[in-house]
């Protein structure tokens, strides 16, 4: 692990709305921040004033509990002061309510907005229209970086490192933004990532990803160390991208037997929220010994904290 | 209406039709080429009531479009054809086709002879029509085909809808056979395009965004291929953009089958990196494609496979285009920058200065068999001179348009048109002429 705190870097982006694009050094910046508010977060005393004063909006246009509710504790315990805005989207035509809302908002000079939309590339667009930094907390099938960062904290505390771990994401890749940011992420870090998901799941051109391609999961799985779950959308299992709910769970669903052809330790993890059933057998979610799941949710929480706080270091030391 | 007679002296004479590339003069007599040629007026001063010093630029036959939406009726705000026509003669263009995607349709009678009397009252730049193949382009049941072409329909199309079932195509190109029409088919196979937005690659799946693969096209131009063998109608594919749909076609006009096609600038000018970013100025309809496709486009220019150019202008306003790329409209506006994108072909070596003129004169003209397009005695004098070489900057705030959704904002460019005559009267000239 490099301690990057001693040296004279900056953080050199002024919003997180990818990890393509992020170097080594960015990454394991925001990693070792996060492990620090990871102590932080497990004290009885939670809370800093570290961002007093400022203010975070959680920028919302599509449904989401617990990504918002970890970045609203994430800014509260910075001591920001936080509001949730849930935009309806299905009533107005998307885009307007975007640039609409962002520039109402923006008048009210919030210092970090967190936005989710469905739309690849929204929070780009949006971030063109405001003075103030961005986090992307999904848009669309593009990237959700802090995902991608929790997960790599997750594997950092448990492994010890990232580079030259092997990494397997399972499942739904080609509408999945989180396999995209940790495709990039672990990339960069010198991770071996592989994707194992049917030939209808797995986005165009995957191979040039800088990636292995399977389509067996027992073959994919092969002395892995890391085995990372995605969610399939109920609407794309009833015969349009795969055939049906049984017959993914018996090929792509991850259970103790074909978990069996990654290495011993390995560990399996999901974002959230799980389909028991169909991606992953009920019983090894649960199993504290393999699944992580829970340990990213705490881990996401460190994450958003680092993201949120070095955004706004430089306004805060310009203010002192 | 004309000005009597006008001599234009020193041009570089251009005529793609009979290969004429010489120094000389042009005389145009009550809107009409009265004479040209390299000899004329080298016996003395032509007797004349005006003469115009071309300076040395190039004067060719007026610049035809054949691909433009005036959305008018339906979206006047993104262009009318007040605009659409001064944006024409700003590029050069005296003549251009409307799609006919406008709302409603032109899919009757009424349709045309509204774009006729619309140019007609305008006196600007020339605008035709085609004619919808199928009622409100559902691509259901055929239009009154043969009354639309009597009434000025010059060819037929869904625009920028593919005629996707075979039974209506079939019946479409069986029945212009008939009339001899030019039936034109946007190339796409929509279940294969789906909800894509940009061309199907690595860089859709970086991007997250749908991907329309470059089978699409050339299945559908396949398909069609098959009816035109079937039936021995002309059939014109409309901006072609694949690799793929080049050879296919190349290899079609080897077999003697009667098959044309475009493109479009953006289709040889850039390729798919410029949506990076999210770029929706750069969103259009077929995608821009990969650079291995984009010189595949380039070389069916250069051997001829690829009939002309078109500059598939699509105005749309800031509304349609400031959304997440998926939710912006498809669409460039082109007629402006036709000539300088064009002229790329000639600079970087592609093509002769004469054959890339022919893309956007002679070529179009013959393919839709309507006047114009050549330097020739008796004929309209529809007319351009431009400077093929002045250097300059492509500026979106500088488009006659009434929308500037051009990706081209920044870009040096070489060509300039300096002044467009329609009928005898110049109706477009550069201050620097």
């Amino acid at each position: 692990m490099t301690d990057t705190s001693a040296t004279d870097y900056r953080f050199p982006h002024p919003h997180i709305l990818g990890i393509e694009g992020f170097s080594a050094q960015d990454i394991t910046h925001l990693l070792d921040l996060a492990d620090k508010y990871v102590d932080q977060n497990r004290r009885f005393d939670k809370k800093t004033d570290e961002m007093h004063g400022m203010t975070v909006i959680n920028l919302f246009f599509e449904n989401s509990t617990r990504t918002r509710t970890s970045f609203e504790l994430a800014a509260k315990r910075l001591g920001a002061d936080t509001i949730n805005m849930s935009v309806e989207s299905s009533s107005i035509k998307k885009g307007e309510t975007l640039i609409d809302t962002a520039m109402t908002l923006n008048a009210m000079h919030p210092d970090v907005l967190v936005v989710r939309h469905s739309e690849s590339g929204a929070t780009k667009l949006l971030s063109e229209k405001v003075n103030c930094a961005v986090i992307n907390a999904g848009d669309g099938s593009h990237e959700h970086p802090t995902q991608a960062l929790l997960d790599a904290l997750t594997i950092r505390r448990r492994k010890g490192r990232l580079n030259n771990m092997t990494v397997a994401i399972c499942g739904d890749v080609a509408h999945s933004r989180v396999a995209r940011s940790n495709i990039h992420l672990l990339h960069t870090m010198g991770a071996r990532v592989r994707l194992v998901a049917p030939p209808t799941l797995l986005p165009a051109a995957a191979d040039r990803l800088g990636v292995e391609v399977f389509t067996d999961m027992r073959e994919g799985l092969k002395d892995c160390d890391i085995v990372m779950m995605l969610r399939l959308q109920m609407e794309r299992m009833q015969g349009s991208f795969v055939p049906s709910t049984r017959e993914y769970f018996r090929f792509f669903g991850l259970d103790r037997e074909k978990l069996a052809f990654a290495k011993a330790d390995a560990l399996v993890m999901h974002p959230g929220p799980m389909n028991r059933g169909v991606e992953i057998d009920s019983d090894l979610a649960d199993d504290i010994d393999r699944s992580v799941i829970r340990e990213q949710v705490e881990m996401g929480v460190a994450v958003r904290m680092a993201c949120v706080d070095i955004l706004t270091r430089a306004k805060r030391e310009e203010q002192a | 209406m004309s000005e009597g007679r006008i001599a234009y002296l020193n041009a570089r004479l251009l005529d793609p039709a009979s290969g004429l590339d010489a120094t000389g003069a042009v005389l145009v007599e009550d809107g009409k080429i009265a004479d040209f040629g390299p000899g004329l007026f080298k016996g003395g001063a032509p007797s004349v009531s005006r003469v115009i010093d071309c300076q040395g630029n190039c004067l060719s036959p007026g610049f035809i479009d054949m691909r433009v939406l005036v959305p008018e009726p339906g979206e006047e705000h993104k262009e009318t054809f007040d605009s659409a026509s001064e944006a024409a003669l700003a590029g050069g263009i005296t003549a251009y086709v409307c799609l006919p995607n406008t709302e409603p349709a032109i899919d009757n009678v009424a349709g045309v002879q509204y774009v006729a009397r619309r140019a007609r009252d305008l006196k600007r730049a020339k605008a035709y029509c085609y004619g919808a193949i199928t009622k409100g382009l559902e691509g259901k049941e055929l239009t009154e085909l043969g009354l639309l072409h009597e009434a000025g329909a010059l060819a037929f199309t869904d625009g920028d809808k593919a005629v996707a079932n075979a039974k209506v195509m079939h019946r479409a190109l069986s029945y212009s056979k008939a009339f001899d029409l030019l039936v034109v088919q946007h190339p796409a196979e929509p279940d294969l395009v789906g909800s894509g937005v940009m061309n199907k690659g690595e860089l859709s799946s970086r991007l997250g965004l749908g991907g329309i693969p470059p089978e699409a096209e050339v299945m559908m131009i396949e398909r069609d291929l098959r009816l035109v063998e079937m039936t021995g109608a002309r059939y014109h594919v409309a901006h072609v953009s694949t690799k793929m749909a080049v050879d296919v076609i190349r290899e079609a006009k080897r077999k003697g089958l009667k098959v044309t096609c475009d493109t479009a600038p953006h289709y040889f000018a850039l390729n798919e990196t410029s949506v990076g970013d999210y770029r929706t100025f750069a969103k259009v309809s077929p995608p821009l494609r990969d650079e291995f496709d984009r010189r595949a486009i380039v070389e069916g220019l250069a051997d001829g496979t690829i009939d002309l150019i078109a500059s598939d202008h699509i105005p749309h306003d800031q509304d349609s285009k400031r959304l997440p790329f998926a939710l912006a409209e498809f669409g460039i506006i082109g007629m402006e920058t036709l000539l300088a994108l064009t002229l790329e072909l000639y600079h970087n070596g592609h093509l002769s200065l004469l054959d890339a003129i022919a893309k956007i004169t002679q070529k179009p003209a013959h393919v839709l068999r309507m006047g114009g397009g050549r330097l020739k005695r008796g004929e309209a004098a529809d007319l351009t001179i431009f400077d093929p070489d002045r250097p300059g900057t492509i500026r979106e705030d500088g488009f006659r348009s009434k929308s500037n959704n051009s990706p081209y904002d920044g870009r040096p460019i070489q060509g300039r048109v300096m002044a467009t005559i329609v009928d005898g009267r110049m109706l477009f000239k550069d201050e620097g002429f």
